[in-house]
């Protein structure tokens, strides 16, 4: 790879043994994609906490340990400065208020708590969410990013139009120091244009509608660039969001275009960059139906957990919920969490939605997920959710089953105890 | 690329052509799949299984096996989970893929195993769940000894 003078000094260890280590992993990663250089980033998103028993071991060795080796791929323990990037830190493993209610340890809690005064002393802002872009991470059109989270990663290239590929924990970490990340994939322009089309042939308005529409797409197109074609309804960040996520997970989508509706498409046209599309996919009612049913891994109608927030609710969804349960009580045998960024719980408090889904029995949460802690309340069967990417991880991860459906569906079953939604 | 499969056929063994993602060298029995693996919530960094609920590898573990596969899907804990499985010395020992991308790059360097991709002939044309891999990543070759080759030569 070709580095710049700076780089280089960097590699020799002329900034500092952080640097010479992050620098190591930048070229390895590097050479293995095959890149030609590297590219200046100022805006990284990664995931740098220390919260899951399977850390502990390296934590109690101290925080340099647990970057040098997680965040680094370092034998060699450094001492680790201030980020030379922008970083900030996305979702956690434990929610700092309602770590108890997840089951946590005092250790676990004391761990991430550490890990937090570490990270926040080299300048790693802690927006602990999936989704830095609602709480002031929003990068210009063009702007390099080395993001993680694939639902965050798909928002960024698709909807702000700024450029970042998947990154990982050691990437990121390296890029934070360094300020680099490899110049490949969807940095480079030409790696940007659609390559499969999706002629809609049904409705596709609500949140569930393209949470739907993304879990097929994801399955259709893999990792490929879809366009979509003949949308009907004007998405929003809430839509898209939930879109992006289920794209990114049934498949790897890491990139789309709306025309008319995301920044590099201002016509069909621009999406395909003047070429015609390696193949048309067509989505209609019974697409829609098939994935819906895809979704689905529960048959017992008696819901214990209703899982809200995934990727994290905006302030109109926190609104949403809190509307739907005033002066109504959760049913004894379901809990009910609800997520959303710290930063956006704050209002939701200062607007007393979550006073309302307290006081009907759910739990606000902020800072993690289900999937990511691998925390839910104890004897849990059967879960609900209105988020495809849940339905889509939970029941591995966690070995439960699950229903998909809209959140009306979701918090009908957290007052009933029973699943009733259907298409 | 036909007569080449049956010509190696005929042999036992079989060798391919690829480019070092990751150097070094390793061998084991090699486990093939046509899925793409998820790493966060795909698979469980304890043990090497794979654990996401439609992959036809379901319950299969890939510790010391030589992985051959199309690539990475899924969540961006890719790398965090297969450089887990090395931490936890349940690591695959080679992977041979198909499709590049960050996630498998960056998972492939922090596994920290010999990987090559780009390979000619078509791994998955030639290599069978079972069958014996020597993975050269340096020399960019992987040789492969059918199910069945290596019992007939150390008979």
């Amino acid at each position: 790879m070709d580095l710049t003078d700076y780089e280089r000094a960097m590699l020799d260890g002329e900034h500092g043994r952080a640097k010479a280590r992050a620098m190591d992993l930048l070229v390895r990663y590097g050479e293995a994609l095959g890149a030609e250089r590297l590219v200046e980033t100022n805006n990284v998103a990664g995931a740098f906490n220390a919260s899951t028993p399977s850390v502990k071991h390296i934590v109690e060795r101290g925080m340099d340990s647990v970057f040098s080796e997680l965040n680094l791929d370092s034998d060699e323990v450094v001492e680790v400065p201030r980020m030379a990037a922008s970083t900030c830190q996305l979702i956690t493993g434990i929610d700092n208020d309602n770590w108890k209610l997840q089951g946590a340890s005092e250790e676990l809690i004391g761990m991430q708590r550490e890990a937090e005064r570490y990270l926040g002393a080299r300048g790693i802002n802690m927006f602990a969410t999936c989704t830095p872009y609602q709480v002031g991470n929003v990068p210009v059109k063009g702007e390099h990013c080395a993001w993680m989270e694939s639902s965050a990663v798909i928002y960024c290239n698709s909807v702000l139009g700024a450029r970042t590929n998947v990154e990982g924990k050691e990437s990121t970490g390296a890029a934070g120091l360094t300020g680099r990340i490899p110049y490949w994939g969807y940095h480079i322009t030409e790696n940007r244009y659609g390559s499969h089309l999706i002629e809609l042939d049904t409705e596709v308005d609500d949140m569930m509608d393209w949470g739907l529409l993304g879990y097929f797409i994801g399955y259709a197109v893999e990792d490929e660039i879809p366009v979509l074609q003949q949308a009907t309804h004007q998405p929003n960040l809430i839509k898209l969001k939930h879109f992006g996520a289920a794209a990114a997970s049934s498949g790897g989508v890491e990139m789309y275009h709306i025309p008319g509706v995301t920044p590099e498409a201002p016509t069909l046209e621009d999406a395909f960059g003047g070429r015609k599309p390696r193949e048309v996919i067509r989505y209609g009612k019974a697409e829609r139906k098939a994935t819906y049913e895809k979704l689905q891994s529960a048959s017992d109608r008696k819901v214990d957990f209703i899982m809200l927030g995934c990727p994290h609710n905006s302030i109109e969804q926190m609104e949403l919920i809190a509307h739907l349960l005033t002066d109504r009580t959760i049913h004894p045998d379901v809990q009910l969490w609800v997520h959303t960024p710290r930063a956006i719980k704050q209002v939701a408090d200062r607007n007393g939605y979550c006073e309302v889904i307290t006081k009907a029995g759910g739990v606000v949460m902020s800072d993690t997920c289900p999937a990511i802690s691998r925390r839910l309340p104890p004897g849990v069967r059967v879960i609900a959710t209105d988020s495809a990417k849940q339905a889509h991880y939970l029941p591995a991860i966690a070995k439960v089953d699950g229903w998909f459906g809209s959140v009306r569906q979701c918090i009908e079953a957290a007052v009933s105890g029973q699943w009733n939604g259907a298409v | 690329m036909m007569t080449t499969v049956e010509e190696g056929t005929r042999l036992q063994t079989i060798t391919i052509h690829g480019r070092k993602v990751v150097g070094g060298k390793a061998e084991g029995e090699a486990l093939v799949t046509r899925d793409t693996i998820s790493g966060w919530g795909g698979i469980n960094e304890r043990d090497g299984t794979i654990i996401e609920l439609s992959h036809e590898l379901r319950g299969q573990s890939f510790a010391g096996k030589v992985l051959v596969f199309p690539g990475a899907k899924g969540s961006s804990g890719w790398s965090a989970y297969f450089h887990m499985t090395r931490l936890n010395g349940v690591a695959p020992a080679a992977m041979i893929f198909e499709r590049m991308t960050t996630k498998i790059a960056l998972g492939a360097v922090v596994t920290r195993v010999p990987a090559v991709t780009e390979c000619e002939p078509d791994p998955f044309a030639v290599i069978e769940t079972g069958d014996w891999v020597s993975v050269d990543a340096d020399a960019g070759t992987v040789t492969v000894v059918k199910k069945g080759g290596r019992a007939a030569e150390t008979a």
